[in-house]
């Protein structure tokens, strides 16, 4: 049974260098991929702080959206069907993050959607890539030409020296801004870049022809500034930057108002905006944000040192009385030497400092409502 | 004299009279990867054989560690509470978790010596 699901395991184009990097693979979203290098998880996740660490990020889902009029505003106009999001204000050349919401108001997806010009390009997540793609198919075929562009790996570089590293193959990418994106050629090969990512830090999303993966994936780590890093601490880093995983922190059963996203919904979506409305679950979703959310996404520290982790009750007192809420994501940040998590609590003891309590191996462990993200974010707007 | 035995789990015991001195193997350790956090048993507490005993925590997950035999706790490394990267360090020896007094010695029997342990993780 083990050996048939691994035999069924998909591999991304950078297989064969994580493996002769010495990544110990595991099976996430299908797909054999690198937990973790030599280094461990403590070290590229201080590394990818103090210098730069690359990701393999190819299991992602790398979608085109062709408006079929030729006019990127048709397409732009159709996928504000289907995302609480202003997408016809993306400009071209820079990107926005976005998700997909269902009838009930609740998250089918989360994504970033950029404006190439002659088209939109979309990077969701890969558990949901081909949910996602037939969801575009069975709305958005009117309008548009519907591509999952499955011959591209998608490699981040992330950390403050992302800029001088990719700067040497690029000469173009130093003066991108945060979520600038657009097509740039990276040491002769045509790629799509974007200066954006899932840590908290400054760095860059690079999605690239499968063939061409490996070759530019090794450029990048021959600068000795550059550590392959692995998911558990691409999981530490964006705990740890306050973002959303999907499928624990945000799904289909929570709004964008209650996983605390309102910034990402623009004013022209919302109630008495030019477009307000016209996507799926905007009844609940408005409802939200004009009248409140009876529960709301916080960040979690504790008071000691044990981290307190995903599926954790959280209870108002230190006994008795019912669970008020839940953790969704949390454990150790190596960047606070600290427990962080982060979590659903009735808005009414979401406020900042608000002292509460985890469950954790049948005690109750002090923890306070503390600010997102918890390490500072380094982007260069 | 003491003789040191292992357990299926990656649990080793320093047995020296009737008190026995447990901890994680180093192939645990590496196992687990960079270890952030422990919590020990309290003193006094009366174990029993394969009873989650300890707690140690990577960045990524936590995982129990068992009683290999039934005993009182008697000690616990203190030391681990300010330093939990000493178990990477030092698994088999500065990173012990606790010492209990053996309760019968008859349970021993069904721990692994060194060469068993080795063919076991091999």
């Amino acid at each position: 049974m083990l050996a048939h699901n691994q035999d069924s395991l998909k591999r991304t184009p950078l297989y064969s260098l994580h493996v002769s990097l010495g990544g110990k693979m595991v099976p996430f979203a299908g797909y054999d991929m690198p937990v973790q290098y030599p280094a461990g998880v403590l070290k590229e996740h201080l590394h990818a702080r103090a210098a730069a660490g690359l990701f393999d990020v190819s299991h992602m889902g790398q979608i085109a959206l062709r408006p079929k009029s030729g006019k990127l505003a048709d397409a732009a106009r159709a996928l504000e069907r289907l995302v609480p999001q202003d997408i016809v204000a993306i400009a071209e050349g820079r990107q926005r993050y976005a998700q997909f919401t269902n009838a009930d108001g609740g998250i089918l997806d989360d994504l970033m959607v950029a404006n190439f010009g002659d088209h939109l390009f979309l990077v969701v997540n890969a558990a949901c890539k081909d949910a996602d793609e037939a969801h575009l198919r069975a709305n958005l075929s009117g309008e548009c030409i519907i591509e999952q562009l499955a011959d591209r790996a998608l490699i981040a570089l992330q950390g403050p020296k992302a800029e001088a590293v990719l700067g040497k193959l690029c000469a173009e990418a130093p003066a991108m801004k945060f979520m600038d994106a657009g097509p740039h050629e990276i040491a002769g090969i045509k790629c799509f870049v974007s200066r954006s990512g899932y840590t908290g830090e400054d760095g860059f999303e690079i999605s690239v022809p499968a063939g061409d993966a490996e070759r530019l994936a090794r450029m990048l780590l021959d600068n000795p500034d550059v550590l392959p890093i692995g998911l558990g601490a691409r999981d530490s880093l964006r705990l740890e930057a306050g973002l959303c995983l999907y499928g624990h922190d945000i799904d289909t059963a929570t709004t964008p108002v209650e996983a605390a996203l309102e910034w990402s919904v623009q004013k022209s979506r919302r109630s008495g905006g030019a477009r307000a409305g016209g996507f799926p679950g905007a009844e609940t979703i408005l409802a939200h944000f004009d009248g409140g959310a009876s529960r709301r996404r916080v960040g979690l520290r504790a008071e000691g040192r044990a981290p307190v982790r995903e599926g954790a009750l959280l209870f108002a007192d230190s006994a008795g009385g019912e669970p008020i809420g839940k953790v969704t994501s949390g454990g150790f940040g190596p960047s606070l030497s600290a427990p962080v998590a982060m979590g659903y609590v009735p808005t009414n003891l979401s406020a900042l400092g608000t002292k509460l309590f985890a469950e954790v191996r049948g005690q109750r462990l002090a923890v306070q409502v503390a600010a997102m993200p918890f390490v500072k974010n380094t982007y260069k707007r | 004299m003491t003789t040191t035995l292992y357990t299926s789990d990656h649990e080793w015991l320093a047995i020296d009279g009737d008190t026995a001195t447990v901890g994680i193997t180093d192939y645990a350790q590496q196992q687990l990867g960079d270890v952030v956090f422990v919590e020990l048993p309290k003193i006094g507490r009366s174990l029993k054989k394969a009873e989650a005993a300890a707690v140690v925590e990577s960045v990524k997950a936590a995982s129990d560690v068992y009683a290999p035999i039934s005993g009182d706790v008697i000690e616990t490394n203190e030391a681990l509470a300010a330093e939990p990267a000493l178990v990477n360090s030092d698994a088999q020896g500065a990173a012990w978790f606790f010492k209990i007094k053996i309760a019968d010695k008859s349970e021993l029997g069904g721990l692994m010596d060194e060469a068993a342990y080795k063919a076991h993780t091999a």
